[in-house]
């Protein structure tokens, strides 16, 4: 039991606010909260549709793309949302199509390309000298470095990203609960199914500098899995896990700043503890 | 509104000509020729793999025929928004996060059209689908909660507020109970009033007798099509299942060794 006494409920405040003297700190968090709303959203249809793998494989493919970017501009950050924007959105429509018209199995034809496409991202980023620092930049994230020039294309993508959802919130249900429904229905299937894709590229292109290539996927689907796990309803899922998915980028953000751990891991870190708690919350109170 | 063709009413509701569908090379459906008449309730049977959803895909317009065509009122079935199909049980995730109601509501979909939200009439509509299949008490319900009957007569509400006047229902008795399916065919029965046209996939060729207007005995051809005294003979059984159906000794039983996925056997007499 926790006693909480006037004196510590003072320290509790300074350890919260401390790191927020800092304003890399502030946009760090704003950052991580909204892609965290952002990617809960897009990332229920990842969970409801099974398309984690996929996920992690755009985020992975993309690497070639911020790579040319960054030997193009000559190391300057501010370019690589507008490369990663483009290779994304050019790799999920890509994949959409090899998936849906390839001889050999999907996931084979997935993985193939996204292993052969990181290679040469990683191929092109170590012709630099600075290789190491970089690489790891773009593969596990550097969120407490935004900028708030980024913070505004995160802001400006991530409401773009959300509106569409908002506005085909009932073709998006339907298409993902039932396809032949929709078929059914005369819903334009194929363009619906690439405008799925296509947000979700823009959201990975929006993520990329909170979390990197390499944990993408965690915060594209692990959130919107625990909401999936304790809510009855997508439009609640949704909600549920942009909270959690905002949460775990606060909590994790002090953790970094605490523990001096890489921010993107902390963040992911805090959302995988969710979703153990939920998931063993489920399996005590089902039994 | 997302665009839909108008019905031309002299038409047959559902008129199938030389329909021949492949699929992955295979011949699924060879040469189909067919109509349906408005109100009617046809029941599909044939062995497994015998083309039953194969055909409804076809007659749905979400699989493209290789050869031969399939008319709604008189068009192609593309552009026709009245078609209902109610997916095998087994084909949906029960986990989605939907109740009952968002369910049914996603048979509006088509007339509500892009970027509306379901208005007052809409829910109506559902809320009358509901209780027309007799489960308005279970809308607020996640759809895992529910007994395979009423997963069954959820589906009809949703074609129902779909305003279909096709429904294709791909074997919807099988797998649930007796009391479950004497209450389906039932509600069948009550459809008619509405002036819905029925197909029914089913191995029950009892129901099948019993229970509709006409039985159409397939596999991957038409056998036969007609009112069942006519199809239920010996002759076009044996065509339709061949070795898979065996004369009970000494009695005038016909057995079906069908490998149904409840591994229940069929009879007939």
């Amino acid at each position: 039991m926790i006693v909480v006494t006037m004196g510590n409920m003072s320290t509790f405040i300074d350890t919260l606010l401390a790191p927020l003297q800092y304003e890399f700190m502030q946009r760090g968090m704003i950052a991580a909260i909204l892609v965290g709303i952002v990617c809960a959203v897009v990332g229920s249809y990842m969970v409801l549709r099974g398309m984690a793998f996929f996920g992690d494989a755009l985020a992975h493919t993309i690497l070639p793309g911020i790579a040319l970017g960054y030997l193009v501009s000559g190391g300057a950050r501010e370019p690589l949302f507008w490369w990663s924007l483009g290779t994304s959105i050019v790799a999920a429509l890509g994949i959409g199509a090899i998936s849906k018209n390839s001889q050999i199995k999907e996931d084979t034809a997935i993985g193939i390309i996204f292993a052969g496409m990181f290679a040469l991202g990683i191929a092109l980023i170590s012709t630099v000298r600075s290789y190491a620092v970089d690489l790891s930049h773009f593969l596990f994230g550097d969120v407490l470095s935004v900028s708030t020039s980024s913070l505004w294309l995160i802001l400006i993508f991530g409401g773009i990203v959300l509106l569409i959802v908002f506005a085909f919130y009932k073709e998006f249900t339907t298409l993902s609960f039932d396809p032949v429904l929709a078929a059914t229905l005369r819903l334009p299937v194929g363009l619906l199914n690439n405008l799925l894709l296509t947000l979700i590229a823009v959201t990975v292109a929006v993520s990329l500098q909170t979390v990197g290539v390499a944990l993408m996927v965690a915060m594209l689907v692990t959130p919107a899995a625990t909401a999936y796990l304790l809510t009855h309803r997508l439009s609640h899922m949704m909600i549920l896990g942009a909270v959690l998915a905002s949460l775990s980028g606060v909590i994790g953000l002090y953790l970094s700043f605490y523990l001096s751990i890489a921010s993107g891991a902390a963040i992911v870190l805090t959302a995988t503890a969710f979703f153990m708690i939920a998931f063993g919350w489920k399996q005590i109170t089902q039994k | 509104m997302y665009p839909h063709t108008h019905h031309q009413q002299d038409q047959p509701i559902l008129d199938v000509l030389s329909l021949t569908v492949r699929y992955n090379g295979r011949v699924a459906l060879e040469d189909l020729t067919f109509h349906l008449h408005e109100g009617e309730r046809v029941a599909v049977v044939g062995p497994n793999g015998a083309g039953k959803s194969t055909l409804f895909k076809a007659i749905a317009g979400v699989l493209q025929p290789n050869f031969g065509e399939v008319k709604i009122y008189g068009s192609r079935p593309r552009g026709h928004v009245c078609i209902g199909y109610i997916p095998q049980r087994t084909q949906v995730d029960w986990n989605f996060p939907v109740s009952v109601a968002d369910v049914v509501m996603m048979g509006r979909s088509a007339k509500l059209g892009p970027l509306n939200w379901p208005h007052k009439k809409d829910w109506e509509v559902v809320h009358h689908a509901l209780e027309t299949v007799e489960i308005s008490n279970l809308a607020a319900r996640q759809i895992n909660q529910l007994s395979g009957g009423q997963q069954q007569r959820m589906f009809i509400a949703r074609a129902l507020a779909q305003e279909a006047e096709l429904m294709l229902m791909d074997e919807p008795l099988s797998g649930l109970d007796t009391p479950a399916q004497e209450g389906l065919l039932n509600l069948l029965d009550r459809l008619k009033t509405e002036n819905v046209t029925v197909m029914v996939a089913t191995h029950d060729l009892d129901q099948a007798a019993n229970h509709f207007d006409r039985i159409m005995l397939l596999n991957h051809r038409l056998i036969a099509f007609g009112y069942p005294d006519e199809v239920l003979h010996t002759d076009n059984l044996l065509q339709a299942y061949g070795g898979r159906l065996k004369p009970v000794d000494g009695q005038n039983i016909l057995s079906v060794d069908d490998c149904c996925d409840d591994g229940e056997h069929e009879h007939i007499h």
